[in-house]
């Protein structure tokens, strides 16, 4: 790996963060670089590179190498980041613009982790709220691993923390009012 | 036999942490002659104060022993304390049993016992101490300051507002220093001629201001209120008085040479005003260029001069004036960067410097504020700087940093993309420092408003493909090798001291540092004076500043300089030398020995057996000499002797030492 044109990617990777910064309102022209972001982030320890560097990459206009990363998948969007960054960064969001990033342009790297945002916004979508034992088994189903952690089903199921029916909104119109912006908004896939 | 007092004070912790201070006061209760001894939390502070002043009084005390922290720290308050209980104030001794005691022992055992016997030896030595009385000196109500830069201009004003004549001296032509060669200004981005050029013109129409430029200090002597000055004045070959700056002379010169003042960017003639705006804007002729002074052929100026004042003739002339306090504002160089052999500084054209840039941008500069590469003249699309290059790196023995360059780069990287707007800077930084009012604010707007790259690491190598410079660095956050193909590279070169810095300290006798730079007699308490009294500095001589430091600095030493002259008379120095006739030689040793030049070899008739014999002793000025001790230790009779340390005394104490 020789070392990065900087002056190349610099410039020629200008356009996706004018978008970053546009469509997603993430402005990482702002980031210092102090870290505090990786500091307090709880997914960390599964990330192979951290929110700072994934900043950095983008800095540096190495878009492709950041959304590749498993890292932006790995992010859990606590936004602890976000809520700690010293200068109004939103490192979440910039998590979020990229993994959409990488959904636009079929770059996805964590493939259950991609399934696992799609069936949550699913339920949300149909039910109004999450109906955790539907995610679940839709996720165990479609991920291949049908027995994974069914081992602590009884013990939940029994003490009334899932239940079998999803509850249902008050409200679904709302609901599918929201879904309905946000893609009017967006314009992608999600 | 003297009433002596010991007081032991606890420093807080400082002392007391190590030190039994009671048991130091309770066994110098039997030192010989110590009638009354007691310790105390804080001997300096008001209590304390008046706990030795009842002493004195309910005691009847001849003399006192503190022992405190170092006499450098509070020697005068203990002085002043005896005085106003009226004690003449060298009857007090103050010794040391924190600095080199409680501060660097452990054992509190060993640090009591050298307590006790540092207070034994202080006790000694009282006992054989004399009043002493301080004469006065008269001041001569008169400023020198040294540099017309920015620091010097401003110092001058000052000084010269408060009443008192100033002469303000440099060795260039023209008035200005380094701000002159800068475009704009941080963080305010005000041109920095606008601001410079009228206090220029306000401290040469000032009434109580002489300027004398192409001039340099040769010699000092005297002392403190009266410094006898020797300044070398340099031929112009221009009689300035008959010169009306008319610049037909430049004009009609045929000699072209590159001009220092546009960093070899552009050329001036060889007769010449540096730039524009210069004060005094009178022509100097340049004696290496010129033919005339040279081959002996030409004279086109003086045969052009409407009135006569080009003089091939002239001379240096040496002047000789007397000042009551020195100003010293010498500014600095920049860095020579032909030291950073990798980034290939003067092989390679397109590797300049920040004051290179300065110049390229300036309206009127070489390019008529145009930014060109030097090497085609192209304008640079790409532009990369690098931080911090002679300054933070100690292979190249600059360990400090230079204090301003983080904020220039941010200046210039914001000043191209308003002249370039295609343009792109890539800054090379190792941390970016700016501590400043309003200067971070101004370096995140760079970044985030005139898209400066920020690159974190230091370049390793510079070189040169077709007709670009390959930057090789790495960035250290992203921790991966970067390679930046630049039009323009630009090395953020830091501060030096002037090379010749170290002989004007030896000329004026103050003290500088490893690097260069002027001491200061304390770096928080009296950042603007030097150890020698009534020399004070100002500006960038003293370490790296920037102007507005730099302005501030140099009214504070003004401030100090003409407190200095608003006395009517100072107060001579009381411990000085003394020589005892009797035993003196007069072999002179003393004479050469003395820093100051405050001894003379006079002749004396004595009586000899009936007869009368003529011999030669020394003889020391009270007022010149400043109690250094240089003499005393160097005369081989011991005729020597400084008041208030005489070998009698220190022997006291070397035996009260020994008596344990």
């Amino acid at each position: 790996m020789g070392p990065v044109q900087l002056s190349t990617t610099v410039v020629s990777s200008q356009g996706f963060r004018d978008r970053l910064k546009e469509a997603y309102g993430a402005d990482i022209s702002l980031c210092y670089q102090c870290g505090k972001c990786s500091a307090g982030c709880p997914a960390a320890f599964a990330m192979e590179h951290t929110v700072r560097q994934i900043i950095r990459m983008v800095q540096a206009g190495l878009i492709q190498e950041a959304l590749h990363t498993y890292s932006i998948w790995a992010c859990a969007g606590c936004e602890t980041c976000s809520s700690r960054c010293p200068r109004q960064v939103d490192p979440a969001k910039v998590m979020e613009a990229l993994r959409i990033e990488a959904k636009n342009q079929g770059l996805v790297s964590d493939q259950e982790a991609d399934l696992f945002h799609d069936l949550f916004l699913q339920s949300v979508q149909s039910n109004g709220r999450l109906h955790e034992v539907g995610l679940m088994a839709r996720f165990n189903i479609l991920s291949r691993q049908i027995f994974k952690d069914a081992i602590h089903a009884p013990g939940l199921l029994s003490q009334g923390k899932l239940s079998i029916l999803p509850h249902k909104n008050q409200n679904p119109d709302a609901v599918a009012r929201i879904f309905a912006n946000v893609k009017k908004k967006r314009g992608g896939n999600k | 036999m003297k009433r002596i007092g010991v007081f032991v004070c606890h420093c807080g912790t400082n002392i007391a942490n190590t030190v039994d201070c009671a048991k130091v006061a309770e066994t110098a209760k039997d030192f010989p002659g110590v009638v009354f001894a007691c310790d105390y939390k804080y001997m300096c502070a008001e209590p304390g104060q008046v706990m030795i002043q009842e002493a004195i009084r309910e005691h009847n005390l001849d003399g006192y022993v503190v022992a405190a922290c170092s006499p450098r720290m509070h020697e005068p308050t203990f002085r002043k304390c005896a005085e106003r209980a009226g004690m003449n104030p060298y009857m007090v001794e103050q010794v040391n049993i924190r600095e080199q005691c409680s501060w660097v022992h452990a054992d509190k055992t060993k640090g009591t016992d050298k307590s006790i016997d540092i207070t034994r030896m202080g006790v000694a030595k009282v006992a054989q101490n004399e009043p002493l009385f301080s004469t006065t000196i008269p001041v001569t109500k008169r400023a020198l300051v040294i540099g017309a830069g920015i620091a010097g201009i401003q110092a001058a004003i000052d000084i010269a507002d408060a009443g008192y004549p100033v002469t303000l001296l440099d060795r260039e032509h023209s008035m200005g220093g380094k701000m002159a060669q800068v475009d704009k200004t941080f963080p305010t981005l005000d041109c920095s001629a606008c601001i410079l050029t009228p206090k220029m013109v306000e401290a040469a129409q000032h009434p109580n201001i002489e300027i004398v430029t192409y001039a340099e200090v040769q010699a000092v002597d005297g002392f403190v209120g009266n410094f006898d000055v020797t300044i070398r004045k340099k031929a112009r070959y221009v009689d300035v008085d008959k010169c009306t700056g008319c610049g037909l002379c430049s004009e009609k010169c045929p000699k072209k040479v590159a001009s220092e003042f546009e960093m070899n960017l552009g050329t001036r003639k060889a007769i010449y005003v540096p730039f524009p705006q210069a004060v005094p804007n009178k022509p100097v002729i340049d004696a290496k260029n010129c033919r005339f002074l040279v081959e002996g052929k030409c004279g086109v100026c003086k045969k052009v001069c409407p009135t006569g004042a080009v003089d091939f003739e002239q001379k240096d002339e040496l002047i000789v004036e007397r000042f009551g306090s020195i100003v010293v504002a010498t500014g600095f160089e920049q860095f020579d960067i032909s030291k950073y052999e990798e980034y290939g500084a003067g092989r390679i054209p397109d590797v300049i410097t920040g004051l290179h840039l300065e110049r390229l941008m300036n309206a009127s500069g070489p390019t008529m504020g145009k930014i060109k590469r030097p090497s085609d003249g192209k304008v640079p699309e790409k532009i990369v700087f690098i931080k911090c290059v002679g300054s933070r790196d100690e292979a190249k023995g600059r360990s400090y940093c230079s204090r301003a360059c983080c904020m220039y780069v941010a200046k210039h990287a914001t000043l191209i993309k308003e002249k370039i707007p295609t343009s792109k800077s890539y800054i090379f930084y190792m941390d970016v420092r700016t501590a400043g009012k309003n200067y971070e604010e101004f370096y995140t707007r760079a970044q985030n408003e005139y898209d400066a790259q920020y690159v974190r690491g230091r370049v390793s190598k510079i070189f040169q493909v077709g007709d670009k410079l390959i930057v090789r660095g790495e960035d250290s956050l992203l921790g991966r090798p970067v390679e930046i193909e630049a039009d323009l590279v630009v090395l953020a070169a830091g501060m030096d001291p002037q090379q010749d810095a170290k002989d004007l300290a030896r000329t004026l006798g103050i003290s500088y540092d490893q690097h260069g730079w002027f001491t200061e007699a304390h770096p928080k308490l009296r950042p603007v004076e030097t150890h020698t009294a009534g020399i004070f500095l100002a500006g960038a001589c003293q370490g790296p500043k920037d102007i507005p430091d730099s302005v501030a600095q140099a009214s504070a030493a003004a401030v100090k300089a003409a407190g200095l002259l608003s006395k009517k008379e100072l107060t001579a120095e009381a411990q000085t030398a003394r020589c005892d006739e009797a035993y003196c030689s007069g072999c002179g040793l003393c004479v050469s020995i003395c820093p100051y030049k405050a001894i003379e070899l006079k002749r004396i008739s004595e009586r000899v057996h009936g007869g009368t014999r003529e011999r030669q002793v020394s003889s020391v000025n009270q007022g010149l000499c400043q109690g250094c001790g240089a003499c005393s230790v160097a005369c081989p009779s011991s005729a020597m002797n400084l008041k208030g340390f005489s070998n009698d005394q220190i022997l006291a104490e070397v035996d009260a030492l020994c008596q344990r």
